[in-house]
């Protein structure tokens, strides 16, 4: 046999595996960015108030409210950082990746694999002083670092074939949606005080929350020295520069999916593709009529976007051939829902997905 | 030499068994070398080399997972960074040996599925073959290319105190640690460079390759581009890493059970793009689990239909259906008679004297002799179910006289070997450890033998049991290529 395959196949599963894994992993940044900025937000003696608008973005109050936690730092903390058992955590999200990705070892390269493995012992280890003080804000760090150091090498190492398209649109499609969480934040935090403080307060919050989202020297190159919040909005949301805008991550899915159509031949990319301008189309409202009080329902409308694209691709390529699971049939049905305008509505069953299937080992 | 710096090796004493390392002769000097290098580097070097080495291991995920109800660890195959070295004279016995046992072993498999001979003409009882369990009828009459069914086989050797090697036992359905013997290499490579430099070593990392071709060539006729898998049971199987590096050796997919599906009696994978024909399956699922419509129908690996769509022609499974006939421990007594009868020559590498419970004699033998005698049930692997006859206790005895005297045909015994030591890292330091190897052979059209194979040692102290599931570890394996 000799010469070059020039299309290799992608079974179904390895591709939602590739998805999922890249999610997963940039989950895990986004959560350490925004447990950063919340710690940023925190103000002395109103801490808990803090931490309770990252707990109702991530939409955890029953989560918490299950193991009898009072709403305080250190058991939001604890929450997020160091509870195994809380889906929406990072340990939970790690340890989802890192199953996809054994599944996935034939694909991914070595040194992906290697990193993960290793990234993934080091965060099922943190120790609870990490979550306190200055320590706080080094192991955000180290998190970051650590999915960073994970894309570097998919970037530099990953075989870009089929299967490298579905781990990037993973990743866009879950980025897209913590942008929106992140600018969320804002919405459920209190500004008190006069006219005056309240002014000052929130310039230094729509400070905090750019510097989380890597775009506060971004924006100050392209904003005016008198910046409203409508512009910080607009430049999250649509500013195609930004690398964590939404805006980018829809113009990267559009191309990824039109090349799996014109290189692959994936014909079921046209629904798809579809859907990726319908977002499009939305993110071109201006942002000025959102302010101040229909932003909170657009994050929300463009949150519940993102997940049925999520799905669309799910029943598109991934589970096309595939018997549903009654489970996975009824989660996916709820997501549609008017009710879950607020849950992680993208952390669905399909994560663990892998693991229930192979779970008739002898 | 600095009065409290004696080599590693001045406290090693191997008794009366053979050593791997410190009784050989005419491998060209590599063995003095080797130890010469190890004795440079010293003890303590040496372990704070081997602690980073198996670091390495774990970090790389080159482990096997062990599940218990909540959790889920980890594990490596203990590395040994003592290699173990083979000559390349010695070699070219144990290659020859391992290939024609190979071909016997797909004689007798198309005899009995077939003509049936060898039970006409007396040479083995046909209860043994017919009558086992392993025996699939579903296997009678059907061809297979090259008069190949077993495609991967992995056989067993020991060594005794006077350094003949013996056939153990041949693994003719799914044998695994073939990842391990490519992998300890590279370790070898990276993390010891100055006990390799300048050693003409046979390379191992053209497995993959091997294997790919092999599997291509088995492909059902006519397929000019065949598409082959690796059927896998999943990440809670503990060869997973195995499954892995094999796929990816092979350039193939890793697939699950439900990854296939059969429609017209055709195999097909679910890819992105629709469905896309399977041609050659390496599946590593026992016979029972490959598909529920003909055998286990509560098995979630397999795929339904499979097993029709084999008969049909249509796809080629590696190893065939119902080699586990072959590697039965009450057939392995025959073996030597089985090569004599179907090659005419007499066996290259021997047999280990085994008395088949079965028959009268040998089970007579076997109550007469137990506390000389090792007892092992037939169907098991893994080590399981043994009773090591001068190492057991009274009570252990009965038990096994007990097991012996319900179900006589479930068991074989042989005489205790003397297995041969190797120098091993210890906490206190170099001592000798009991071994094994297992060589792999690839047949499709023809056979190919991986120089050197899968050393096995027991870490634990006397232990001669290296299975990995009973604290066994591994070596690299040196053959020498002069």
């Amino acid at each position: 046999m000799s010469g070059l395959q020039r299309r290799t196949p992608l079974l179904t599963r390895d591709a939602e595996g590739l998805f999922w894994m890249a999610r997963y992993v940039e989950r895990v940044e986004n959560l350490a960015r925004l447990i950063d900025v919340t710690q940023t937000f925190e103000s002395p003696g109103r801490e808990a108030e803090s931490w309770s608008a990252l707990v109702a973005i991530m939409a955890d109050y029953a989560g918490l409210q299950e193991r009898g936690l009072a709403m305080d730092a250190m058991n939001v903390k604890r929450f997020y950082l160091l509870d195994p058992t809380n889906p929406t955590g990072i340990p939970a999200c790690i340890e989802a990746a890192r199953t996809n990705a054994r599944t996935l070892r034939p694909l991914i390269s070595t040194e992906m694999w290697m990193q993960l493995n290793v990234f993934h012992h080091d965060l099922l280890a943190i120790e609870p002083w990490e979550l306190d003080g200055d320590a706080l804000s080094r192991l955000c760090r180290r998190i970051k670092e650590g999915v960073q150091a994970h894309t570097g090498i998919t970037e530099g190492t990953f075989f870009r074939d089929q299967g490298w398209h579905f781990y990037e649109v993973g990743r866009l499609i879950e980025r897209a949606d913590q942008t929106t969480r992140l600018l969320d934040i804002k919405y459920h935090l209190l500004t008190p005080g006069t006219v005056e403080e309240r002014r000052v307060v929130e310039l230094t919050q729509w400070n905090s929350l750019l510097r989380a989202a890597a775009g506060y020297h971004g924006f100050r190159r392209v904003a005016q020295a008198g910046f409203v919040p409508a512009d910080v909005v607009a430049f999250l949301l649509g500013d195609t520069s930004f690398a964590r805008s939404v805006a980018l991550c829809v113009e990267q899915m559009d191309w990824h999916f039109g090349t799996l159509r014109s290189r692959y031949g994936l014909r079921d990319t046209a629904p798809v593709l579809e859907r990726i301008e319908d977002l499009r189309v939305a993110l071109g409202e201006p942002v000025l009529r959102m302010l101040p009080d229909g932003l909170h329902d657009f994050l929300d409308s463009m949150q519940r976007d993102l997940a049925k694209l999520g799905e669309l691709i799910g029943t598109m390529f991934f589970r096309d051939w595939r018997p549903l699971k009654q489970s996975q049939s009824q989660s996916q049905g709820s997501q549609d829902g008017p009710g879950q305008d607020q849950s992680q509505s993208q952390s669905g069953p399909e994560g663990t997905q892998s693991q229930s299937q192979s779970q008739g080992t002898p | 030499m600095q009065p409290n710096s004696a080599t590693p090796f001045s406290s090693y004493d191997p008794g009366a068994y053979y050593c791997e390392l410190t009784a050989r002769d005419g491998d060209g000097g590599s063995a003095g070398l080797v130890r010469d290098r190890i004795s440079a580097i010293g003890l303590d070097a040496l372990r704070l080399r081997a602690r980073a080495a198996e670091r390495d291991l774990f970090n790389l995920g080159i482990t096997f997972t062990v599940y218990s109800e909540s959790t889920a660890i980890d594990r490596i195959l203990p590395f040994d960074c003592v290699p173990r070295i083979i000559a390349a004279k010695e070699w070219a016995v144990l290659e020859r040996g391992v290939a024609q046992r190979v071909r016997a072993l797909n004689l007798f498999l198309a005899d009995i599925y077939n003509t049936r001979h060898i039970t006409r003409d007396g040479v083995i009882p046909p209860e043994l073959v017919y009558g086992n369990v392993n025996y699939r009828p579903e296997m009678e009459g059907f061809p297979v290319r090259f008069g190949t069914y077993v495609h991967i086989c992995g056989i067993d050797l020991v060594r005794d105190e006077h350094g003949r090697f013996a056939v153990l036992e041949d693994n003719a359905r799914t044998p695994s640690g073939v990842s391990y013997v490519v992998e300890n290499r590279h370790l070898m490579l990276r993390a010891f460079p100055d006990l390799v430099a300048g050693m003409k070593l046979r390379p191992v990392d053209d497995y993959g390759r091997r294997l790919r071709s092999a599997m291509d060539e088995i492909a059902p006729e006519g397929i000019d581009n065949p598409q082959v898998v690796l059927l896998s049971p999943g990440i809670y199987n503990s060869a997973y890493f195995e499954h892995v590096f094999l796929a990816r050796e092979m350039g193939v997919p890793l697939v699950e059970g439900a990854d296939l599906t059969v429609e017209d009696d055709k195999v097909w994978m679910r890819t992105t793009a629709g469905l896309r024909r399977v041609h050659t399956i390496y599946r590593r699922i026992a016979d029972d689990f490959l598909d529920p419509t003909v055998f286990r129908p509560d098995s979630l690996l397999g795929v339904p239909g499979l097993i029709g769509a084999w008969r049909h022609g249509n796809v080629t499974l590696a190893n065939a259906v119902g080699t586990g006939v072959a590697d039965d421990k009450a057939v392995y007594a025959y073996m030597p008679r089985i090569i004599r009868y179907y090659l005419g020559e007499d066996a290259i590498l021997s047999n280990v004297e085994t008395h088949i419970c079965g028959e009268p004699e040998g089970l007579a033998y076997t109550l007469a002799n137990l506390e000389r005698l090792v007892v092992k049930p037939v169907g098991e692997s893994g080590g399981y179910g043994i009773t090591v006859g001068p190492r057991a206790s009274r009570a252990e005895l009965d038990a096994a006289r007990a097991q012996l005297a319900a179900d006589p045909a479930n068991w074989i015994s042989q005489p205790m070997i003397s297995l041969s030591v190797a120098p091993t890292l210890t906490e206190a330091g170099l001592r000798p450890r009991h071994l094994d190897l297992r060589p792999f052979a690839i047949t499709g059209r023809e056979t190919w033998v991986l120089p050197g194979g899968l050393s096995r040692v027991a870490l634990k102290e006397g232990s001669l049991i290296v299975n990995s599931s009973q604290g066994g570890g591994s070596k690299d394996t040196w053959v020498l290529a002069e």
